[in-house]
């Protein structure tokens, strides 16, 4: 029962990030500026406070790590504890690696014979895997990503295409660029087009030694752009969601989109 | 025949503006004598640095060389400003430019207006940039202000706190 509550926590962690009474989801990496065959581990979570694992695991079946030259990464020694998943990877190449938790996909509930029932799927699996006669049906779509980035040598752009699927950060300045006291200009793309208005939520790591959550509330502009100033050298969050009705299924009536990013900012 | 004289004069000027053939640049640098339990020796760059903070000029970078032990390239990026700032851009090593950490003491570092390092300078203001930084120890960047390659002889100091002592840059042209 414990473990069962425990996965839905996740999941709906995972679903609603950017509720704002919801807990944080995050990737941490060991490191973020490297160099080739050297090693990063990382962890994952959902926490309250940035970034301490005292709350759940974030589950590691939809990691996606991409190779500075597009290709796929599969992560080493992965492993989810009590309030924490691990994984290591090895950089291999020289340029920019996205590791990215995408969870994508179609939430339904419907009853059953007077039962209740929970399904999860893709469009194209509903119709065989629904009853198409399912009583109280009801549908829901989600779009949600948990990035970070990391660089071995100098900064590459080709692992940062988007997919033009649900919220996408494309970089004017790179990610792994990051320094305290200069501005950092970022787009974000809905469906691969700018996301203009779209609320975002910057916020640095260390907030159980402050008293304030200090967060900064940030708007894009109509190229779906912001700029993000880093006062203090360190790891930040950001965080940023909305709903709408683009579903790729005719039962789906809301679709949930998120984003998170873990950045490291330098000192000068 | 005025005109010859002339034209030459022209083109000794504009030759000696490129490649500031004579100019010379040297800096000394004092890399300091520390008391702690666990001395290494401080990973070092020394670079030429446009206006704008890009990098002109690579002049030198002192590293872990020993092939016997672990691969010292991967600490590079621990000369933060000087890894931004194209470190990370280069293939180790670079002739003329990198080689093995040094003790503590005073080094001298010497350039001529035709070496390689230096030909490619265009007239203009930089800064010398030197950035120390040591396995369980500090990070210190200094900038020495200069015009390349000036009219009169040119004398910059600067002094670190932690990981770099007096560093003097002469620049005669």
């Amino acid at each position: 029962m414990k473990t069962a509550l425990r996965v839905i926590a996740v999941t709906t962690a995972l679903l609603a990030p950017f509720a704002s009474h919801a807990h944080k989801a995050w990737l941490l990496p060991s490191a973020t500026v490297s160099t080739v065959d050297q090693w990063i581990t990382v962890d994952a979570a959902v926490s309250n406070d940035l970034f301490y694992f005292n709350h759940v695991p974030l589950r590691l079946d939809m990691l996606a790590i991409t190779a500075p030259d597009g290709s796929k990464v599969t992560p080493e020694n992965a492993h989810t504890g009590k309030y924490r998943s691990v994984f290591d990877v090895q950089l291999k190449q020289n340029g920019t690696y996205k590791v990215a938790l995408v969870n994508q996909g179609l939430f339904a509930s419907y009853e059953e014979n007077g039962a209740r029932k929970r399904w999860r799927g893709t469009a194209a699996k509903f119709a065989s895997e629904v009853p198409a006669d399912a009583k109280k049906l009801e549908v829901s779509e989600s779009v949600g990503r948990i990035e970070t980035f990391v660089t071995a040598g100098k900064p590459t752009q080709d692992a940062l295409k988007p997919s033009n699927v649900g919220i996408e950060l494309i970089p004017v300045t790179h990610p792994n660029d990051l320094y305290a006291g200069e501005a950092a200009k970022f787009r974000f793309l809905l469906d691969g087009k700018p996301a203009a208005n779209l609320e975002v939520v910057v916020q640095a790591g260390g907030t159980r030694y402050r008293n304030e959550q200090q967060e900064q509330q940030l708007k894009t502009d109509a190229n779906g752009e912001l700029s993000v100033n880093w006062p203090t050298p360190g790891m930040y969050w950001l965080e940023t969601g909305l709903q709408d009705q683009k579903t790729s299924l005719q039962q789906a009536k809301q679709r949930r989109l998120s984003y998170v990013a873990t950045f490291e900012v330098l000192p000068q | 025949m005025k005109f010859v004289r002339m034209l030459t004069a022209a083109v000794l000027l504009i030759g000696s503006s490129a490649a500031a053939l004579g100019a010379e640049l040297n800096i000394k640098l004092e890399i300091p004598r520390l008391d702690v339990a666990e001395y290494h020796r401080p990973y070092l760059a020394v670079w030429v640095e446009n206006q704008d903070q890009t990098t002109a000029a690579q002049l030198a970078v002192w590293y872990q060389t020993d092939s016997k032990k672990e691969d010292g390239t991967q600490w590079l990026k621990d000369l933060r400003q000087w890894w931004r700032r194209g470190g990370r851009e280069l293939e180790m090593p670079v002739d003329g430019v990198t080689g093995a950490t040094r003790p503590a003491g005073e080094h001298v570092l010497s350039f001529k207006g035709t070496d390689k390092q230096l030909a490619q300078l265009a007239p203009g203001k930089y800064n010398v940039v030197v950035e120390a930084s040591r396995e369980v120890g500090g990070r210190e960047l200094l900038r020495l202000p200069f015009e390349w390659p000036g009219t009169q002889k040119q004398q910059a100091t600067a002094k670190g706190k932690t990981e770099l002592g007096a560093v003097t840059l002469n620049v005669t042209p």
